[in-house]
């Protein structure tokens, strides 16, 4: 396929697990953890980040070679801003109550290092066409940890699922209870470190030598 | 005594870092040690003095809803809240730019000990969550404001000094393989995070 090359594919996957910003580049992590005590913001967050990185790399990509360097970075903030606040727009019409519960993290998408991140370090350098997929893949690689760690706060947090009860009524009457901690804004990050844990036994080459 | 109050909460019971995860990027960056994690904590408090306020007056004579009534009549029905993200965004990062130039021009040796995390600080969430809480809050004047910003800088700075004093000392301990370097970073932070909880609920 002419629009895939092996150049353009490694652009694409590589974000999701051997670079992810998440847990590899600790790009985003500020927006990420606060919207992640249920399964529904998360999924929410995570196609709005995909949508904003993947446009904001367009955009600048296309405008690379016209932006002066000393003012880039405010060309660069304005241009995502103005994509964060169509897409809070658009959320407040169609979705009102995850827009509620996400409260000003949409907002804070504009500072997401992953954005400024790859648009300084990707977007600058390379044509629309890899930038674009450079941008779904870094938001998917973001996304994906989101969707996880909203998984497991929710499923363990309030027994339901996208707020399907999923923990039968038995396991209650038995003297189950759920785990008040996990709703807890700290939790989100010990479980992201969970999973930078498991996956970094998983990739050697990525653990680090020193504390 | 509401401003005291209001810079007791933003210290410890909203921290930035803790509470809401706010500037975790440069905080998980820059905590390596301790000198050069002071450095930007000041650099963030003196940004989030100065913008929040400007913020705040942008807000509430151009930015809210009827907010444009001193120009005239026919203006007192304007609402340009939907603007609000990127004129905050715009003024953050303009003013970092001028703060940086105007240090450069100054004082070079300042600019050498700051000079790098300068540029960063336009894209610290910590930044622009201030401006973002403080739309939410609705502050009653600009010094409520002004107290925030310096409630929550402190709050960041005191934080990101905790985790770089932790982590130097953290060079002794026999971590985990695959948990080394940013693994640990992130427990020790969950675990401070869960100190501060305790401070939930303190009023002056």
């Amino acid at each position: 396929m002419a629009l895939l090359n092996s150049k353009t594919k490694a652009v694409l996957l590589g974000p999701l697990s051997k670079n992810n910003p998440v847990i590899v580049q600790v790009l985003g992590i500020c927006s990420a953890l606060a919207v992640t005590s249920k399964l529904e913001p998360s999924l929410v967050m995570a196609i709005a980040v995909v949508l904003v990185t993947a446009f904001a790399n367009v955009i600048i990509s296309l405008l690379r070679n016209s932006i002066p360097n000393r003012i880039r970075i405010i060309v660069q903030l304005v241009v995502v801003a103005s994509l964060v606040t169509i897409v809070s727009e658009v959320l407040k019409a169609f979705a009102y109550d995850v827009n509620k519960q996400l409260s000003v993290f949409v907002g804070l998408i504009v500072t997401n290092c992953i954005l400024m991140g790859r648009l300084e370090a990707f977007a600058l350098g390379n044509g629309p066409w890899p930038s674009f997929l450079d941008g779904i893949g870094n938001g998917l690689g973001y996304g994906w940890i989101l969707v996880v760690v909203g998984f497991f706060r929710e499923l363990l947090g309030s027994g339901t699922l996208m707020d399907i009860q999923v923990i039968p009524e038995s396991f209650y009457e038995v003297g189950y209870e759920n785990n008040g901690l996990m709703m807890l804004a700290p939790m989100a990050i010990l479980l992201v470190a969970c999973i930078i844990w498991v996956h970094r036994a998983q990739n050697k080459e990525l653990q680090e030598e020193s504390n | 005594m509401e401003a005291i109050n209001l810079i007791v909460r933003s210290i410890f019971v909203d921290n930035m870092i803790f509470a809401y995860f706010l500037g975790m990027c440069s905080f998980l960056a820059v905590s390596k040690n301790v000198k050069t994690a002071l450095g930007l904590g000041v650099a963030v408090t003196f940004v989030l003095v100065i913008t929040l306020p400007l913020n705040y007056l942008l807000e509430t004579h151009v930015l809210k809803a009827g907010a444009l009534a001193w120009l005239g009549d026919e203006y007192a029905t304007m609402d340009l809240s939907v603007f609000s993200l990127l004129i905050f965004i715009a003024v953050i990062a303009s003013f970092v730019q001028l703060v940086e130039m105007v240090i450069e021009r100054f004082s070079p040796a300042l600019y050498s000990s700051l000079g790098i995390f300068l540029p960063l600080i336009a894209v610290n969430c910590a930044i622009l969550g201030g401006s973002l809480f403080m739309q939410q809050r609705e502050f009653a004047n600009v010094g409520l404001a002004t107290a925030y910003g310096f409630g929550s800088g402190i709050g960041w700075l005191l934080a990101i000094v905790g985790m770089a004093a932790i982590r130097e000392k953290l060079e002794y301990s026999n971590v985990p393989k695959p948990l080394k370097g940013l693994g640990i970073t992130f427990i020790i932070t969950a675990l401070m995070a869960i100190g501060f909880m305790s401070f939930a609920g303190i009023d002056i």
